[in-house]
């Protein structure tokens, strides 16, 4: 008896330190989210917890009357979506061909791939090459330098790997070349795993802010990120100067911080399980 | 009829005469291969232009760069640039402070989602373990632009934190001006960021472990604490060695995201890493050659830092990287 009410009490115990945990993790959330539908008034007289004083949407109003955050916002959707394309069929294509054992000199393609895991020429050379291809202000900039991943291409070429080397003797033999092969019978058997590292880049690239901090100095080209470093860290680095009307109040810069959030609030809790489902293939067949 | 070309259908062929295989040139291979050898024109390509370019831009940092003739024009300065960063106190401290936040990151960061998964994995109620996870991982999808901002709102001098502590009558703590407060503040927020996503393999290691360990402890009588220190934590230490030994390998390794969103003037004594460094003196000073300089003797150190982890967990049996 006293074995299982000490049980009961772990449980109990357990519980309440994970609920705290969670806790811990919504609170940021909860007091942004608040802030951002409270009077400037009340937060900066600290009234503002966890929910919303002095009730109001203006801050929204004025987060998506400005042409600028909605523009951002729709320019990185696009981004998103053309990258993830481009980048998880580029990785197809590497992890495709570099699965196939037969083929001569796949071993030095992958060191020379692997290689750049380990070994990176750095931010400034990097930088001056695509000062050198005339990429800088361009949107090629966003997305040919993280064109493919090799970590992602790797996890993938596993798992063409562990496809049936059957199924690929019986298309030979039915006539199929090597990219029919592979759109017409491979593809179709990984779609869990090509939403996974779809999925990946996308997040990626939604979340990304260097290459755009670097690169990108025309506002026609804000990522969503930058936009938002600027909305929030302009007024910070002028705070304490003389009050400007430009600057951004703490609701407004609450609601452009919900603003970036939301999005992405609203897809994850689906898209969990492949992410989770991508660490795990990560970490066994990397 | 149709050419069968499959490695297969050859073999059977070579067996009856298998010098014939072995004098086949690589343009036979091409030939038979072309579709899979153009599969990999982009890969390649893309692999050359962005990342060996970029290696092959690494001798600006052994150069007197000249903007207008260009890279390959500029004159060789006998390491004038390495003399020069080495002989500045900034980049010493910039190097210190890597080094103490990647520390502080292994010691406070590292165990914190060993406790947690323990506890998730210790949980009786199962709607409450996977909406808990759900929330857990959150923070993980976030990017450091969000977070910082979300940071500074809440420790802000009149954020949430600070408004609490100084109702319940404590003195309001300069989470992110005073630089001792501030490296704390990088430190916690990054537990904050990836405590809950850092559970998944820890917790994937569990499942791993045989269920008759946990009976047999049972009728022995042991309790949920022993159970934990005696079954499941030995259970989970190979994942627990290459994880620190992976986490070990990127010591010299800063992102360049966290930092920089965290920062402020007033911290920059113990706030300003290599990845930050570089760009402000690279990128935002022109200094190109400076920044290089540092970038490589960073590069270089992680190198053989990963090398050597990666070593190690081999040896240890685990599969590496490789």
């Amino acid at each position: 008896m006293s074995q299982k009410l000490r049980n009961r009490v772990f449980d109990y115990s357990a519980a309440f330190i994970v609920l705290i945990a969670v806790f811990i993790c919504l609170v940021p959330f909860l007091y942004v989210l608040s802030a951002s539908l409270s009077s400037n008034r009340a937060i900066i007289s600290q009234l503002v917890t966890i929910y919303p004083i002095d009730f109001n949407i203006e801050a929204y109003k004025v987060v998506f009357g400005d042409g600028g955050m909605l523009y951002s916002l729709f320019f990185t959707v696009i981004l998103v979506l053309i990258y993830a394309v481009l980048a998880l069929s580029v990785t197809v294509l590497a992890a495709y061909a570099l699965s196939r054992k037969r083929v001569k000199g796949r071993k030095i393609i992958m060191l020379v791939m692997v290689f750049t895991m380990y070994f990176s020429g750095g931010l400034i050379p990097d930088y001056m090459l695509i000062k050198d291809l005339h990429l800088l202000n361009t949107p090629y900039a966003l997305v040919l330098p993280s064109l493919m991943s090799v970590f992602n291409m790797i996890i993938l070429k596993s798992f063409f790997e562990n496809l049936p080397e059957s199924l690929e003797e019986a298309a030979y033999l039915d006539g199929c070349n090597d990219l029919q092969i592979l759109l017409k019978i491979m593809l179709p058997l990984s779609k869990p795993a090509l939403a996974t590292i779809a999925l990946l880049y996308a997040v990626f690239r939604w979340n990304y802010f260097q290459d755009a901090l670097f690169y990108i100095t025309d506002e026609n080209l804000y990522t969503i990120q930058l936009k938002l470093y600027n909305v929030i860290n302009i007024s910070q680095q002028m705070a304490g100067e003389n009050i400007n009307l430009n600057i951004p109040s703490e609701a407004l810069k609450a609601a452009s911080i919900m603003f970036g959030t939301i999005p992405i609030l609203l897809v994850y809790p689906w898209l969990q399980k492949y992410f989770v489902s991508g660490i795990t293939i990560g970490a066994t067949k990397g | 009829m149709k050419v069968i070309d499959s490695d297969l259908a050859l073999n059977k062929k070579t067996s009856i005469e298998p010098s014939l295989i072995k004098k086949k040139g690589f343009l036979y291979y091409l030939k038979r291969d072309f579709i899979i050898y153009l599969m990999l024109v982009i890969p390649v390509a893309y692999i050359l232009t962005f990342k060996y370019g970029s290696m092959y831009g690494i001798q600006i940092a052994f150069k007197d760069y000249n903007m207008f003739t260009g890279l390959s024009e500029s004159t060789w300065n006998n390491f004038a640039t390495f003399k020069e960063i080495f002989a500045n106190p900034q980049f010493f401290q910039v190097v210190r402070n890597t080094l103490v936040l990647n520390g502080l990151d292994l010691i406070v960061g590292f165990p914190a989602p060993i406790i947690l998964a323990i506890l998730i994995n210790e949980l009786a109620f199962k709607k409450f373990k996977k909406i808990s996870q759900t929330i857990l991982y959150m923070p993980h999808f976030l990017s450091w632009v969000i977070i910082g901002g979300i940071v500074t709102q809440l420790l802000a001098p009149t954020g949430m934190v600070n408004s609490l502590i100084t109702r319940m009558g404590g003195d309001a703590i300069p989470f992110l001006t005073d630089k001792l407060a501030w490296v704390g503040t990088y430190s916690l927020v990054g537990v904050w960021q990836s405590a809950g996503w850092g559970t998944i393999l820890y917790l994937a290691a569990m499942t791993g472990i045989d269920k008759e360990l946990y009976e047999a402890a049972d009728v022995d009588g042991a309790g949920r604490l022993r159970k934990i220190w005696h079954i499941t934590l030995p259970g989970i230490r190979p994942t627990i060695a290459i994880l620190l030994i992976l986490q070990l390998g990127h010591i010299m390794a800063i992102n360049f995201d966290r930092p920089f969103t965290l920062q402020n003037n007033l911290i920059m004594d113990y706030g300003d890493v290599i990845s930050t460094y570089v760009y402000r003196v690279g990128i935002q000073s022109a200094n190109f050659s400076i920044g290089a300089a540092v970038g490589l003797f960073q590069s270089i150190i992680c190198l053989i830092f990963l090398v050597t982890s990666n070593f190690i967990t081999k040896k240890l049996g685990g599969k590496g990287i490789w």
